[in-house]
């Protein structure tokens, strides 16, 4: 019997899967565009200024503003949670996808890496076009003060990887489409509310903000809103570091999960 | 001289304490096609995944083109065609797309294969469903592209997993002509399969399998001549009447009966087969056949003989 190398072993089939995601993506172009389009627009108008009418912050921005960089690391994480954890989920499992591939020269850690690579290309997708919009309003909302906000959309590889993998992992364990309540309901939808992209964190208590350290968003979040205001902070090097590391222990996570689902 | 494609020796496949596969060995050469007939839980399904390095070998040796599966995967993987049990075809795909896909998994680019694509889709008769869904497709035309994308890298083996198994019988007769078309092309095939007819038509060998273990191996009509001989006698009869009859076969001699509830089997009966069928009072209640695949199948997996 042969050893199973703890390192991933990936080739150029990783990026065949992420062709193949492409192409089936590029299919339904339209209604897939649509959902895009559309989704900051609504979150703007509705959060942004029918609730931020009745927001004051101490720092005295407007609410809009305060959430700009919360919908650049929000949205994003959803494309790649969405795509990797039910996407990768109907795939592996009621499409017989990932069986089918697995059947050629490509391999399992092939085929993960393809994945998030795909859930990370969809999350920078996503990221760019609420970007776009953010600096169209400019002139009236005034979301963005710097240019080095641009930089939100290479450092947004890193928060693509991370939650492209951590729901990849968890396709790779559930049983059932059922299962997935348990991923939104305890990790995404926590992290969509405690992430820091709705209120600011610094005057809530310090209990709190050691929970906050551990969750994934609020690095992204930080990150981006001292991009977006140009005000870069050492703390921010930090922050990549963590999800940096973060990253790396779950795509490895990943890898081993899917194997075992998958070689037996 | 013809090679041997697939090799395995005394390979061993353990799931925890269940033993799935305990020591089979087995040659496929070139140019033949070599069936794995056996009941549901006879193993074969789990040699197929260890010779697709889809499962890891427990034990013993398992070479495909000469290459180790455990070691090479990739390398073996490349040169093998698998037609899974239950269509993975892929619904976010076209037909054609799904082969060009595929092919590309194989670092086969689109212009490299449009010939060979147009070919198979020819063959198979799906040209004039090229754009077409895949979920718009019946199930013998999904089954006719799995087929098809298993062959979009030429492969020298093409592994098929119960290809015609939930296809009504016209959509699997086009099939075998389809598999007798590519075997008289020199297509290696390695087939399982729960149709006695589609394996006697089909292979130049075969093996059954029963509880991880091959029981026997040779070529389809060796087999039935050997184990069930060329007739066999089918008596419904009353308990005295058939029993008097019984009591005129020769005893030993290589005749065979076997009860099963009210229906009796007279395997190697000969000429005493053939006065028995015409003694019988009523003679829709005695059948006398040739001896077939089903018979040898059900003599080695399934019931306890008679004698």
């Amino acid at each position: 019997m042969t050893a199973i190398p703890f390192t991933p072993e990936v080739s150029t089939g990783a990026f065949r899967v992420w062709q193949r995601n492409r192409d089936a993506t590029l299919r339904n172009w339209k209604t897939e565009f649509l959902g895009i389009a559309i989704e900051p627009f609504a979150i703007i108008l509705a959060l942004g200024l029918a609730l931020g009418r009745f927001v004051e912050l101490e720092s005295g921005e407007e609410y809009v503003e305060f959430l700009a960089p919360g919908l650049l690391a929000l949205f994003p994480m959803f494309a790649a949670t969405f795509e990797c954890a039910w996407g990768s989920y109907v795939r592996l499992e009621m499409q017989g996808t990932y069986e089918s591939i697995i059947a050629t020269p490509i391999s399992v850690d092939d085929v993960i890496t393809g994945e998030i690579l795909w859930g990370t290309t969809r999350s920078l997708v996503n990221g760019s076009y609420i970007l776009l919009v953010a600096f169209l309003l400019n002139p009236w909302l005034h979301m963005v003060d710097s240019p080095w906000a641009v930089l939100a959309i290479p450092v947004g590889v890193l928060p693509g990887l991370l939650f492209s993998s951590i729901s990849i992992s968890f396709a790779s364990i559930a049983r059932a489409m059922s299962h997935f309540a348990y991923f939104f309901n305890l990790v995404i939808n926590p992290m969509f509310w405690f992430g820091g992209a709705f209120f600011p964190f610094d005057d809530l208590p310090r209990w709190f903000q050691i929970v906050g350290w551990f969750v994934p968003l609020k690095h992204v979040v930080d990150i981006y809103r001292g991009l977006i205001a140009g005000e870069l902070a050492w703390s921010m090097l930090g922050s990549l570091a963590w999800l940096a590391v973060a990253t790396v222990a779950f795509y490895l996570l990943a890898v081993r999960l899917m194997r075992r689902r998958l070689i037996h | 001289m013809t090679s041997v494609l697939i090799e395995a020796r005394g390979l061993v496949k353990h799931y925890g304490d269940f033993v799935a596969v305990d020591g089979v060995s087995f040659d496929i050469r070139e140019g033949e096609c070599f069936g794995v007939l056996g009941p549901n839980g006879a193993g074969k399904t789990t040699t197929i995944r260890m010779i697709t390095a889809t499962s890891p070998v427990t034990q013993g040796q398992l070479s495909v083109a000469g290459l180790d599966v455990g070691t090479e995967p990739r390398q073996v993987k490349a040169v093998l065609g698998v037609v899974p049990q239950e269509d993975n075809l892929d619904p976010d795909l076209l037909v054609r797309q799904n082969l060009e896909v595929y092919a590309r998994y194989f670092g086969l680019g689109r212009e490299r294969v449009r010939q060979r694509i147009d070919e198979a889709l020819a063959l198979f008769q799906l040209d004039d469903r090229a754009r077409s869904n895949v979920d718009d497709l019946s199930g013998g035309m999904k089954r006719r592209l799995t087929i098809a994308r298993a062959l979009v890298n030429d492969p020298r083996v093409l592994i098929l997993d119960e290809p015609t198994t939930g296809l009504d019988p016209q959509a699997r007769h086009l099939v075998w002509q389809q598999l007798r078309l590519l075997k008289s092309r020199g297509v290696t095939m390695l087939l399982t399969t729960h149709y006695m007819e589609e394996a006697t038509h089909l292979c130049d060998r075969l093996v059954i399998m029963h509880r991880g273990r091959i029981l026997i191996e040779g070529r389809p009509h060796d087999l039935i001549a050997e184990v069930a001989g060329p007739q066999v006698l089918e008596l419904r009869l009353p308990a005295a009447e058939r029993d008097a009859l019984l009591a005129e076969f020769p005893q030993g001699d290589g005749v065979s009966m076997e009860q099963v509830e009210d229906l009796t089997y007279v395997f190697g009966g000969g000429r005493a087969s053939l006065l028995a069928a015409e003694r019988v009072s009523d003679p829709h209640r005695a059948h006398l056949r040739p001896g077939n695949m089903e018979d040898v199948f059900l003599l080695l997996t399934g019931r306890g003989l008679l004698d």
